[in-house]
């Protein structure tokens, strides 16, 4: 199999004034395309930082980063928006929905930036919230929506662009039990059906759903799942 | 993202905070709307003057006898010396050697002008109206016309017949109104003079109220009304210049046949030629310097507003944080994000703009009614109003949209 993420020897250091903070120290780690990796890791782990250079949110101060065969270590901010739009599929602990919008008009906001035409918006978009069971509430805003209900508008939204990889980021960290068990099982049936998700959390039993874990520890990886 | 797509969420945000919006509108609005109404006076100041000129008669020039400078000027011995250079009056012959179609042939018509204040009787009514003694020229320069009956005749103003033009006020003052006055008889100076027409009304001008006035014959008002000895004596000479154009070469003729006919230089002339029209455009660029001065004024409150989008969208950008994080995880350029807060910015601007110009032409009408003075909003400063709260909303919203531009995904998304 392909690998979609290739990262390879990756730093991250922090500098505020004086005082450097290497945040990632030689990071690598490979992605196969339809894999479902969880990361785990404590907090001040640097599992934040790993997850923003796996997002493109933030470029790497040392080392290579290929997504889909594409280096985006060292690219500006405009390219790696594009990187983000067509690549990424972001799922949010806080779901990041805007509250002034429909779902539908949440889920199209990517596409939007992608420059699809209204019609395919409409469509691709109604598909996807049909797709994670939000069929029937398209026209609702995310506060009249349940939480396990705004991550599925969310997995939608990250699902509409038709993405390399879907990066959740403590998806279950705000939600009730039954709505985590939700949220996973539909994590679980994208990946069934081939789906690439790459999975952080600070939980054993969630990173547990995942193919395979790997675990970040003072800015360095090891594979597995170490309690 | 299309540029309407841009507006559409522009619109949305500036509408899902209805209050704040509507108070930081209210900066713009209201200096919009004191601008446009500054204005609108100002241009009506204009036009209410530009009627005057019409109703004086067009290309109007003036001959006064004595000359401007001969003012009393006041030593420094204290002991008043008044200065008073002698004057010859303006006599009939001034008005002919003026009227030479050689020498003035730029002047189309002259009217030499003698005027008093006297008291008109029939029976027991009576009217206090100003007395012209003229020729019949008269009704060409000052643009007047008789609505009923005629005006007199040459001939009439030589033998100094006892005939009278009036006007429509003390025609109603004197023989009630919706009266036929023509061949009616009044009384002037003990002396009775036969109503043969009516003249137009033009309401006041800038020469006194145009309504209440007799005039007859110059013969006439010679021999019953002169006050010297010398019967040809005028107040003053009326002209009218044969178009706009040759208004100055008019007003040089005029002035170099008084120099002849009076046999004096031009360093101590005894006469003034003035022309209304100079008069007037004084006073309308005076009304336009009034009216500049004035809008600046109200263009500090739009600066004020200007600086209130500025302030707005700042903490806007500020608040929105998490969702400029959002949008540009999702995949929006920094340039998306700048002309989304751009757009949002001038809009603003612009609709505190509309509301201020809507304000401005309710509040002109409702002004221009309660002073009865024309407030004229045209279409040139309602288009430039919003062009203006535009371009302000975009001004204001520069930096707000560079900072939102400017924000690393990762510090927005991290805001929690």
């Amino acid at each position: 199999m392909t690998a979609i993420v290739e990262i390879t020897d990756v730093h991250k250091t922090y500098r505020t004034g004086s005082i450097t903070f290497e945040a990632l120290r030689g990071i690598t780690l490979s992605v196969a395309e339809g894999e479902y990796v969880a990361i785990t890791g404590p907090s001040g782990s640097g599992k934040s930082t790993l997850m923003n250079i796996l997002g493109c949110l933030d470029i790497p101060t040392e080392g290579s980063y290929l997504l889909g065969g594409e280096d985006v270590s060292t690219m500006s901010e405009k390219d790696l928006a594009l990187v983000r739009n067509r690549r990424i599929g972001f799922v949010f602990q806080q779901f990041n929905l805007l509250a002034s919008m429909t779902a539908q008009r949440n889920v199209e906001l990517p596409l939007m930036y992608a420059g699809a035409p209204a019609s395919d918006r409409h469509t691709l978009a109604r598909e996807a919230l049909e797709r994670v069971g939000l069929g029937e509430r398209t026209h609702h805003k995310p506060g009249e929506l349940s939480g396990g209900q705004q991550q599925r508008a969310c997995i939608a939204r990250a699902l509409v662009t038709n993405p390399d990889i879907i990066l959740a980021d403590e998806p279950t960290g705000n939600l009730d039990s039954v709505s985590t068990h939700e949220v996973l099982r539909l994590l679980h049936e994208l990946h069934d059906q081939g789906r690439t998700i790459v999975l952080i959390t600070h939980e054993h039993e969630v990173a547990l759903e995942a193919q395979r874990q790997v675990q970040i520890y003072d800015g360095q990886l090891t594979e597995g799942l170490h309690v | 993202m299309t540029f309407l797509e841009t507006v559409r969420t522009a619109f949305s945000a500036v509408m899902s905070r209805k209050m704040r919006s509507a108070l930081t509108m209210l900066g713009i609005l209201i200096g919009i709307a004191s601008v446009m109404l500054t204005v609108g006076l100002g241009q009506g100041a204009q036009e209410s003057i530009t009627s005057q000129i019409n109703k004086l008669g067009s290309n109007l020039i003036i001959v006064n006898s004595g000359a401007n400078s001969s003012l009393t000027v006041s030593n420094a011995g204290g002991a008043a010396n008044n200065r008073t250079r002698f004057t010859t009056p303006l006599t009939l012959n001034d008005a002919a050697a003026l009227a030479d179609k050689d020498t003035c042939p730029d002047i189309l018509h002259v009217a030499p002008v003698s005027t008093t204040t006297t008291t008109a009787y029939n029976g027991t009514s009576s009217g206090s109206t100003s007395v012209v003694g003229t020729t019949p020229d008269w009704a060409d320069v000052t643009a007047r016309t008789v609505t009923s009956g005629r005006f007199f005749t040459n001939v009439e103003s030589s033998a100094g017949s006892l005939v009278a033009v009036i006007g429509q006020t003390t025609a109603d003052t004197l023989f009630g109104s919706g009266t036929y006055v023509v061949g009616r008889t009044m009384t002037l100076s003990g002396q009775s003079f036969t109503v043969i027409g009516v003249l137009n009304t033009v309401g006041t001008t800038l020469s006194g109220n145009g309504d209440e006035t007799i005039v007859i014959p110059a013969g006439t008002y010679a021999q019953r009304f002169a006050t010297t000895t010398n019967m040809n004596t005028v107040s003053t000479i009326l002209m009218e210049a044969k178009d706009k154009d040759s208004l100055s070469a008019a007003i040089q003729e005029a002035t170099n046949t008084m120099y002849v006919m009076h046999n004096v230089t031009p360093a101590a002339p005894d006469f003034t030629v003035s022309s209304q029209q100079a008069l007037v455009e004084t006073v309308g660029s005076l009304a336009t310097i009034l009216t500049a001065l004035l809008s600046g004024i109200a263009a500090i409150s739009l600066l004020v507003g200007g600086i209130g989008v500025m302030n707005i969208m700042l903490v806007s950008v500020t608040e929105r944080i998490r969702e400029i994080g959002l949008r540009k995880a999702l995949g929006a350029r920094p340039r998306i994000i700048m002309l989304q807060f751009l757009v949002e910015a001038s809009m603003l601007g612009l609709m505190g703009g509309a509301l201020g110009v809507a304000l401005g032409i309710v509040a002109g009408q409702i002004l221009s009614k309660a002073i009865s003075y024309p407030v004229i909003i045209s279409f040139a400063a309602t288009s430039l109003a919003l062009a203006v709260s535009l371009v302000i909303g975009i001004v204001a919203g520069v930096y707000p949209a560079w900072r939102a531009a400017k924000l690393a995904p990762i510090d927005a998304l991290r805001n929690e």
